[in-house]
């Protein structure tokens, strides 16, 4: 909110805030060119895009650690892995017919309200008595020079402090990990099972689902078996 | 495109193979500078590890996957996940031991902050180790699914 009152009032605009404009107008630029854009590979690459000015906006706003992770993993490694996922799919996503937009719409109207009557809730940006510059985040700050002696609060937050959330989240991410693997594996024993049901002896060639199955491997990789 | 020398005049990507062949190296040592500087700059081993892993999806993406799958083995893909995992919550589970509580590294040396030290260290290790391995199994799980896409084909 005071993002507004600063600009109506000029004497309080820093060139910072500026640039915090700027980057968040491109945001929103960027975003509906996403929505309008046919083509996977256009819209992936917009994706990337995104995150690398948010990550731009981040370091605009001082939290360089929020904003080195932006880039790496959102400008960076899903854009990749967008791609990849992309190219077991169409290349151009299929225009969907108008009427069956309007419950969509209504959806995103509605969350949008319920965003925007929550504003007038939020502390006013870079105020010092917001729930965030108080209470416990105070603590960390005053305590982290004595108690754990490095200079970086947020890797001392992060790893000390929180250590209970952040092996949460190393955990979410091995669950993903060990989801994608029980989903797509890693190819590495297609077309070399063995089983053996009621003595007899089934393999890829033997079993009765064989050939149902499209073999969508290259040349190069069936000519491989150790893949 | 899998005898070099043969290809080299007709090669399109030359450019390219050069250039992150230089690159690779750089983008490794510098996830290796991010986790180990995650202390005093910013970083850590979330981030640390996504560029590590980064620098192998591009070997991948350039030099084709059967050549990043002999420079990081598939293998090695399971024991990675779960030994982060492991590492993260052994750290706990030994400052447990030391008579402290889950994850209070204050017991883990004589002197609180040192102990701290070791195991935001020992924490931030197991975050790389499980990240890189995540990541780079999720590309490989994708991209082993499709034959290589052509230069057309885009």
């Amino acid at each position: 909110m005071s993002l507004f009152a600063a600009v109506a009032e000029p004497a309080f605009v820093v060139p910072t805030m500026l640039l915090d404009i700027s980057f968040l107008a491109l945001l929103v630029v960027v975003a509906f060119a996403i929505v309008r854009m046919r083509s996977l590979f256009g819209i992936v690459m917009l994706q990337g895009v995104y995150s690398l000015v948010s990550a731009c906006w981040f370091v605009s706003l001082d939290a360089v650690d929020v904003a080195f992770t932006e880039a790496a993993v959102g400008a960076g490694v899903s854009t990749v892995l967008m791609l990849s996922a992309m190219l077991l799919a169409d290349r151009k996503s299929t225009p969907v017919p108008m009427r069956r937009q309007v419950g969509a719409l209504a959806v995103v109207v509605l969350a949008g309200m319920a965003m925007l009557y929550a504003v007038g809730d939020m502390s006013a940006y870079g105020d010092v008595h917001s729930a965030a510059n108080s209470y416990v985040g105070m603590d960390y700050i005053a305590k982290t020079a004595e108690e754990i002696k490095i200079p970086n609060v947020v890797t001392a937050v992060l790893a000390s402090y929180r250590g209970y959330d952040t092996f949460g989240e190393t955990v979410v991410i091995f669950s993903a990990g060990l989801g994608v693997l029980l989903l797509l594996g890693l190819n590495g024993n297609s077309g070399r099972w063995v089983a053996r049901p009621n003595g007899q002896m089934l393999n890829d060639h033997a079993a009765p689902s064989a050939g149902l199955a499209t073999d969508n491997r290259s040349e190069e990789q069936r000519a491989e078996p150790d893949q | 495109m899998s005898d070099p020398t043969q290809t080299f005049g007709r090669d399109p990507h030359v450019l390219l193979r050069v250039i992150a062949k230089f690159l690779i190296p750089l983008i490794a040592l510098f996830a290796f500078y991010v986790q180990f500087h995650g202390d005093y700059g910013p970083g850590g081993g979330f981030q640390a590890g996504v560029i590590l892993a980064a620098s192998v999806i591009l070997y991948a993406l350039v030099f084709g996957l059967k050549a990043a799958k002999r420079a990081f083995p598939p293998s090695l893909i399971r024991y990675g996940m779960t030994l982060g995992v492991l590492l993260y919550g052994g750290t706990g589970v030994l400052s447990w031991f030391m008579g402290g509580e889950f994850l209070n590294y204050s017991v883990l040396a004589h002197d609180a902050s040192h102990g701290q030290h070791y195991g935001i260290l020992a924490v931030e290790l197991g975050v790389l180790t499980t990240v890189t391995t995540v990541m780079i199994a999720i590309f490989y799980a994708f991209g082993s699914r499709q034959p290589e896409t052509s230069d057309e084909d885009w």
